[in-house]
C-alpha cells in the first residue's frame, strides 16, 4: 500500500465531514424557532442565551455564523449541555465506553457465528442445513431489534430468569474484580445477542454467497484436481469470500448505532441509548447534535479503515 | 412470470407484501373500530372479541396494527417515491455523461451515503416537533444514494451497447435515449435496490416510534411496541404483536428483494452452480 494512497484516503475525509457539520448547521438554522435554542437547549435563562449567541456569532452573517461553527466542532466544542450542566463532549463521552462494549461484543459474536454458518451453509449448499440456515438468516435480518430486545426480555430474562432485565450490574451486590467482570458480562450477554442477530444475519448470507462464488472458479476447480483435501480447498474460498464482509462491517456501523440504541432501551443498559432518549424527552438538542456528528465521524472513519483493510487483505487491489 | 419469482421464497415474499398493501389500503375495513379509542376493559389479553387483546387504556391491539400498517406503508411508499426519482436522475445522469459530471455526482453519494439517517431524523423531529412529513423529507433525502448506485452501474453497461449506438445514430437525443431506452433496462436492478430500500425505512420508522418520536395523530407499529415496554411484565400480547407485524412486512419487502435480484442477474443468485 502506498503512502500517496493512504494520503488521497484521508484526504477524501476532509469533503465527506464538512458536509455533515454542514447539514448540522443548514438544520439548525432551517428550524423553526430561535437557533440558540438548538445550540443551548431549551432550559436556559436569557444571560446563558446571550453567552451562547456571543460563542456561536449568532448575531452575524450566516456565512460567518458558519465559520464559526465549524471551527468549534473542530476544536471538539459543542456547547454546553444546560440539562447536564457540563460540556456536550463530556457527557457523551462519558456514555461512549459502555455502547462500544456493547457494540464490540456483537461484532465479535456476529462475525464468528455468521462466518461459521456462511461456511456451513456454502459447503451444504441447497440441502437442509443451507436452507435453514437461509431461512433464520432472512427471518433474522427482518427482525426489527428494539422488539427481538423486547422478546428476549421477556422469555429469556422474565421468564426463565437466566438472565438480569435491566442494567450493567446488580445493583444489590457490590462486586470487585472478577465478580464484577462476570456481572457485567451476564448482564452484556443478552443486548449483545440481541444486536448480533441483525448483524449475523447479514454476515451469514454474504459469507455463504461469497464462498458459493469463490467454489464455482477455476482456481478451485484446480485445487480439487491438484487432489487438495475439501477442507483446504473450502480455506482458499472461505479467504476470498471475507472480502465483502469487510466492506459491509464498513457500511454497517450507522445501523449498527442505531440497533445499539434502540437495543440499550430497552435493556437500560447505561450507554448512547439512554442519553439519546433523556434528551430527546428534555429535548436537550445540543446532545442530539453531538450524537449526529459522532455517529457520522464513526461511519468516515470506519469506511477508511475498510477500504485501507480491503488493499491489504487483498493484493490484487492497487489504487493509484 | 418468471422462474425466479415462483419460487418458495418468492412467492412469499410478493404475498405477504401484497397482503401488506392490501391491509393498509383496507385499514378502515379490516379494523373499523378506531385505534385511539378506549373500546375494552385495560389489559385484557386476546380474547374472541379482541383478537390480539387490549392495551394499558383498552384500545384494541389488533386495530392497532391494522391501523400502524397503514401508517408504517404510506410512509416507506413516500419515502421511496422521493428516493427512486433522486437515486434514478442521479445515476442516469452519472453514467451517460461520465467525466466529471460523473466525478462530482458519485462524491455527492457517497457523501449522503455516509448520513446515520436514523439520528439526523432524530435532530429534525425534535427540532420540528413530531409529523411524518418531516419523517418522509428526512428519509426521502437520505435515502437515494443506493437506487443511484445501482442505476449508475447499469446505465454505465448498458450505454455502451450497441442498440444506444443505434438509436443514436437514429438521431435521438440524449434525455429520449436516457428515458426510453436505457433506463426500462436499468428498471429491473433498481427495483431489488428500491425494495431493500423499503424494507429498512419501514425498521427506521418503527424505530423512531419505538423511541417515542411517532406523529401522536396517526398510531404507528413503533408507538406500539413503546406503549408496550412499560407493560412487559403484564402484557405480552402487547409487545408480541405490533413487531411481528414489523418484522412479516420487512421479510415480505427482503424476499421480493431477492427474488428480483435473482431475476435481474441470475449468476449472482443465491443458488450457483
Amino acid at each position: 500500500m502506498s503512502g500517496r494512497y493512504l494520503l488521497r484516503r484521508l484526504a477524501q475525509v476532509v469533503p465527506a465531514v464538512a458536509a455533515i457539520v454542514i447539514t448540522a448547521f443548514v438544520v439548525i438554522h432551517v428550524a423553526p424557532g430561535d437557533p440558540v435554542l438548538a445550540l443551548a437547549g431549551q432550559h436556559g435563562d436569557a444571560a446563558y442565551y446571550a453567552l451562547i449567541r456571543a460563542k456561536f456569532g449568532l448575531d452575524r452573517p450566516l456565512p460567518e455564523q458558519l465559520l464559526v461553527y465549524v471551527a468549534n466542532v473542530v476544536r471538539g466544542d459543542l456547547g454546553v449541555s444546560y440539562v447536564h450542566g457540563r460540556p456536550v463532549v463530556a457527557v457523551v463521552l462519558e456514555r461512549l465506553p459502555a455502547t462500544l462494549v456493547l457494540m464490540t461484543a456483537a461484532l465479535i459474536v456476529s462475525s464468528i457465528v455468521g462466518i461459521t454458518l456462511g461456511v456451513t451453509a456454502a459447503r451444504r449448499a441447497d440441502r437442509p442445513t443451507d436452507l435453514i440456515v437461509r431461512i433464520a438468516a432472512l427471518v433474522g435480518y427482518a427482525t426489527p431489534s428494539f422488539w427481538l430486545a423486547q422478546i428476549a426480555a421477556l422469555t429469556l430474562a422474565l421468564g426463565t430468569g437466566w438472565f438480569p432485565v435491566q442494567g450493567i450490574t446488580d445493583a444489590r451486590q457490590a462486586w470487585t474484580g472478577w465478580r464484577y467482570a462476570a456481572d457485567v458480562i451476564h448482564h452484556l450477554a443478552l443486548p449483545t445477542l440481541v444486536l448480533a442477530i441483525n448483524e449475523l444475519a447479514l454476515t451469514t448470507r454474504l459469507v455463504r454467497t461469497g464462498v458459493l462464488e469463490a467454489l464455482a472458479t477455476d482456481y478451485v476447480r484446480t485445487a480439487r484436481a491438484k487432489g487438495l483435501p475439501e477442507r483446504s480447498v473450502v480455506r482458499h474460498a472461505f479467504r476470498n469470500a471475507l472480502l465483502p464482509v469487510v466492506t459491509v462491517i464498513g457500511g454497517r456501523v450507522g445501523m449498527l448505532f442505531t440497533g445499539a440504541v434502540l437495543v440499550e432501551t430497552v435493556f437500560a443498559w447505561p450507554g448512547l441509548g439512554q442519553l439519546l432518549l433523556s434528551s430527546i424527552q428534555t429535548r436537550d438538542v445540543p446532545i442530539l447534535l453531538a450524537l449526529f456528528l459522532l455517529v457520522s465521524l464513526a461511519v468516515i472513519l470506519t469506511n477508511v479503515v475498510t477500504d485501507l483493510a480491503y488493499v491489504w487483505l487483498d493484493p490484487r487491489i492497487r489504487y493509484e | 412470470m418468471s422462474s425466479a419469482l415462483r419460487t418458495p421464497g418468492g412467492v412469499l415474499g410478493f404475498t405477504l407484501t401484497l397482503l401488506f398493501i392490501a391491509l393498509a389500503l383496507a385499514a378502515h375495513i379490516v379494523a373499523p373500530t378506531d385505534p385511539f379509542a378506549s373500546v375494552g376493559s385495560p389489559l385484557t389479553p386476546p380474547s374472541r372479541a379482541h383478537t390480539f387483546g387490549t392495551d394499558d387504556l383498552g384500545r384494541d391491539v389488533f386495530s392497532g396494527i391494522v391501523h400502524g400498517t397503514r401508517t408504517s406503508l404510506t410512509v416507506a411508499f413516500a419515502v421511496i417515491a422521493i428516493a427512486s426519482g433522486l437515486g434514478i436522475a442521479v445515476g442516469a445522469v452519472a453514467g451517460y455523461r461520465g467525466g466529471s459530471v460523473d466525478d462530482v455526482l458519485m462524491r455527492g453519494t457517497e457523501v449522503v451515503q455516509i448520513v446515520p439517517r436514523f439520528f439526523l431524523a432524530v435532530i429534525v423531529i425534535a427540532l420540528f416537533g413530531p409529523g411524518l412529513d418531516r419523517v418522509v423529507f428526512v428519509l426521502g433525502l437520505t435515502s437515494w444514494p443506493a437506487i443511484a448506485r445501482v442505476v449508475r452501474a447499469e446505465t454505465l453497461s448498458l450505454a455502451r451497447r450497441e442498440f444506444v449506438d443505434a438509436v443514436h445514430a437514429l438521431g435521438a437525443r440524449t434525455p429520449r435515449i436516457l428515458v426510453r431506452h436505457i433506463l426500462p433496462n436499468a428498471i429491473p436492478t433498481a427495483l431489488v435496490v428500491i425494495s431493500l430500500n423499503a424494507a429498512s425505512v419501514i425498521l427506521l420508522e418503527a424505530g423512531l416510534g419505538f423511541i417515542g418520536l411517532g406523529d401522536p395523530r396517526s398510531i404507528s407499529l413503533g408507538y406500539l411496541a413503546n406503549n408496550a415496554q412499560r407493560f412487559l411484565r403484564v402484557a405480552w400480547w402487547m409487545t408480541l404483536f405490533p413487531g411481528a407485524a414489523i418484522a412479516l412486512a420487512v421479510l415480505g419487502l427482503n424476499l421480493v428483494g431477492d427474488a428480483l435480484s435473482e431475476l435481474a442477474n441470475p449468476r449472482r443468485s443465491g443458488r450457483t452452480a
